[in-house]
């Protein structure tokens, strides 16, 4: 009995920290969601339930479709080269040479940046008028680009900014995922008249496919949820033209002076459906490769 | 570990969700506080400003101490929702006046009548934003709007006097001879949020424009894409704050930046002589400007003396006497026409802001009420519509009123 109770007693606060952190704030959404809540309701309570009607009020928005599409593209263009980038660095550290372990950690600032800072930085470079990327441009010739005020561009820059920030994550992960694959298998290879090219694409790619896989999932949840980044460079604009889903969710709950609370926590649920349906994917994947 | 069954795993999950939702909701105190919150949109203001000492000797003469906030003005709307929530609002709270029916609406607000505050001495214009169906909520701490700066230096050289220009006609002919001259016309925002909205509102209501028909104040919106196509603006101002705006201002390359009342301090720092002209409405005169300033009000608390003491605070912090030091910090314009006549006897240049102050308009008046800032966001969307090229200017302001929900 007393071991038991003391099983429950080290159970609780694992328990208490998953209800107050996961559970009440993610039903406080789905509730939030599927209520019309105005300011007076929000304030007095009262809100009545009113289904699905939040939701057909967003996906009937002209914006779900342009958010939705921003979306998929910001995250799946960061992460792909977040991924190459990230590993080719890996790659080219993981020869070890001199200086590499100083190289590796200038290469960790972007992480450590506040994120503030870094997308402030990339707007000021970015501006139109007075940015030193439109300057390099004007010193080779080329004319002006509107990156952050045309709707052309303010997808493409937000991206850029955010593929830079995230590829130290990707460096750092797959870096130590190279460290674990045994020096024996490179040995064979090698023994075995293997090209550098073959060597990587038969030895090192296979092997690190685990490290790669989590990589990717936590760097797919991570941009999903991009807000900052966006927000800070181009407010989702200019007229909508980069808004993602966790900008518009923020939009319509605080970025006007009638908070929409319903509408936004909506968008806010179909982006987490978003990513729990990745993580099932995950975990798929992971387990037909382990029954292989 | 895991074998304990099941009903007993619930249990000891129900009592932990019970116990949550208990200490979120403690019992409200029905007696007055010894100390009294107030919360503010001025974070550039430390303990040792005048106008925490100001909040702090109102505090002592309505008998409590004080604990003052101050919070970013765009996050302080959902900040005092919240709160409300949970029943934890503050006793006094100094609030953007376009906020002020929106926390009307969510009940937030104790009317002036029933915690003694009067608005009576302030400009019946200034009045209108926190008026709702006959009521008033809060007294207006001091008012600011938006005019046109201008460099001496780039006007004179390009051959133009300020003097002159009295309508959008002249403007751009002045704006068509700076460009001659080589330097940059002028600077404003158009960003996507509500900076955007209020600095197009004095061409929008310049040129004749009603915010219950968006497309009427079409000329507004064609006069500012001819800005951009023809180089008179930077294509920088679809991005641009109003601190970004200044900021290109104050490179001293432009003649002109629509920027407000809260700038006269960083004018006299930008290191080149300047001036300031009211914004011109289409045919001449000026146009009405939208207000902008904060209300001091009283939100609801569970008993009545609290309320009355918070008003006696909010009437002190508010009294011509005091609120002329707060204003001055603020580089406000007073809302007591007779304190604006002090201000500009101890300022001349004032002189421009004070008529400004007079023609304008807030926002949420008109009885608009909390159907502004429905009109307000897809409004700053047509603008950046238009000013980028994805819609023609009445196309988007059409679109832009079948939103209006």
């Amino acid at each position: 009995m007393r071991a038991r109770l003391a099983g429950w007693a080290f159970l609780v606060p694992l328990v208490a920290y998953l209800l107050v952190c996961y559970a009440y704030p993610l039903f406080t959404n789905v509730d939030l969601s599927i209520r019309g809540y105005t300011v007076r309701s929000f304030v007095h309570g009262g809100a009545p339930l009113v289904g699905f009607a939040n939701y057909a009020v967003v996906f009937g928005d002209p914006t779900f479709r342009t958010a939705l599409l921003n979306t998929v593209l910001f995250t799946l263009v960061s992460l792909f080269f977040q991924y190459t980038i990230g590993l080719a660095a890996a790659l080219f550290f993981a020869r070890g040479f001199r200086l590499s372990a100083t190289l590796r950690a200038l290469f960790l600032v972007p992480w450590l940046l506040p994120l503030i800072v870094s997308a402030s930085t990339w707007a000021w470079l970015l501006n139109s008028e007075s940015g030193l990327v439109n300057a390099a441009l004007k010193v080779v010739g080329l004319g002006p680009v509107n990156w952050l005020t045309s709707p052309e561009w303010s997808l493409v820059s937000v991206t850029i900014a955010n593929i830079w920030i995230g590829i130290p994550f990707n460096l750092v992960v797959l870096y130590s995922g190279l460290q674990n694959i045994p020096r024996e298998v490179y040995e064979a290879s090698s023994l075995d008249g293997a090209s550098g090219w073959q060597t990587f694409w038969h030895v090192t790619f296979p092997l690190l496919r685990p490290v790669s896989a989590i990589t990717l999932l936590l760097g797919l949840v991570y941009t999903l949820k991009v807000f900052d980044v966006i927000w800070i460079m181009t407010k989702g604009g200019p007229s909508g033209s980069s808004t993602t889903l966790a900008t518009w969710s923020y939009e319509l709950g605080f970025g006007n002076m009638l908070p929409r609370f319903g509408p936004s926590a909506a968008v806010g649920n179909v982006l987490i459906l978003i990513a729990v349906i990745a993580g099932l994917l995950y975990i798929r994947v992971q387990r037909r490769q382990e029954l292989a | 570990m895991f074998s304990a069954p099941v009903p007993a795993r619930l249990l000891a999950a129900l009592g932990l969700v019970v116990s949550v939702a208990a200490c979120s909701s403690t019992p409200a105190t029905t007696a007055t506080p010894d100390t009294f919150s107030v919360w503010d949109p001025y974070p550039q203001f430390t303990a040792e400003s005048e106008w925490v000492k100001t909040i702090e000797k109102c505090g002592t003469e309505a008998g409590v101490k004080i604990q003052r906030q101050a919070y970013d003005t765009t996050d302080l709307t959902s900040k005092v929702l919240l709160a409300a929530q949970q029943r934890t609002a503050p006793q006094v709270l100094v609030v953007d006046n376009p906020v002020v029916s929106t926390l009307v609406e969510a009940g937030v607000l104790k009317a002036n009548s029933d915690v003694g505050l009067d608005a009576g001495q302030v400009s019946p214009n200034l009045v209108a934003a926190g008026t709702v169906e006959g009521q008033t909520y809060g007294v207006p701490i001091g008012a600011n709007t938006l005019a046109l700066y201008y460099n001496k230096a780039v006007l004179a050289a390009a051959g133009v006097d300020p003097a002159s220009v009295k309508d959008w006609d002249s403007l751009n002919a002045a704006l068509a001879k700076v460009k001659a001259a080589g330097k940059k016309g002028i600077t404003f925002s158009a960003i996507g949020t509500e900076e955007g909205t209020f600095q197009f509102l004095p061409w929008f209501w310049g040129a004749g424009g009603k915010l219950t028909d968006l497309p009427s104040g079409k000329a507004a919106l064609e006069l500012w894409k001819s800005w951009l196509d023809n180089g008179y603006a930077p294509n920088s101002v679809v991005n641009n704050t109003q601190t970004t705006s200044w900021q290109e201002f104050a490179t001293g390359e432009y003649a002109f930046a629509e920027n407000g009342t809260w700038q006269l301090g960083n004018a006299k720092k930008a290191g080149f002589e300047y001036g300031v002209i009211a914004i011109p409405a289409r045919t001449g005169g000026t146009a009405p400007a939208p207000t902008g300033g904060e209300f001091v009000t009283v939100p609801a608390q569970d008993n009545k003396d609290t309320e009355a003491k918070a008003g006696r605070i909010g009437s002190c912090l508010t009294a011509p006497d005091k609120v002329l030091a707060a204003d001055t910090a603020l580089t406000y314009i007073s809302a007591v026409p007779s304190v604006q006549q002090q201000q500009v006897s101890a300022q001349q240049d004032l002189a421009v802001w004070v008529e400004a102050v007079k023609n304008a308009k807030g926002r949420t008046g008109d009885n608009l009420g909390t159907k502004y800032p429905k009109i307000s966001q897809p409004l700053w969307g047509a603008v950046q519509a238009a000013l980028t090229g994805a819609k023609a200017p009445e196309a988007a302001l059409r679109d832009a009123q079948a939103a209006v929900k």
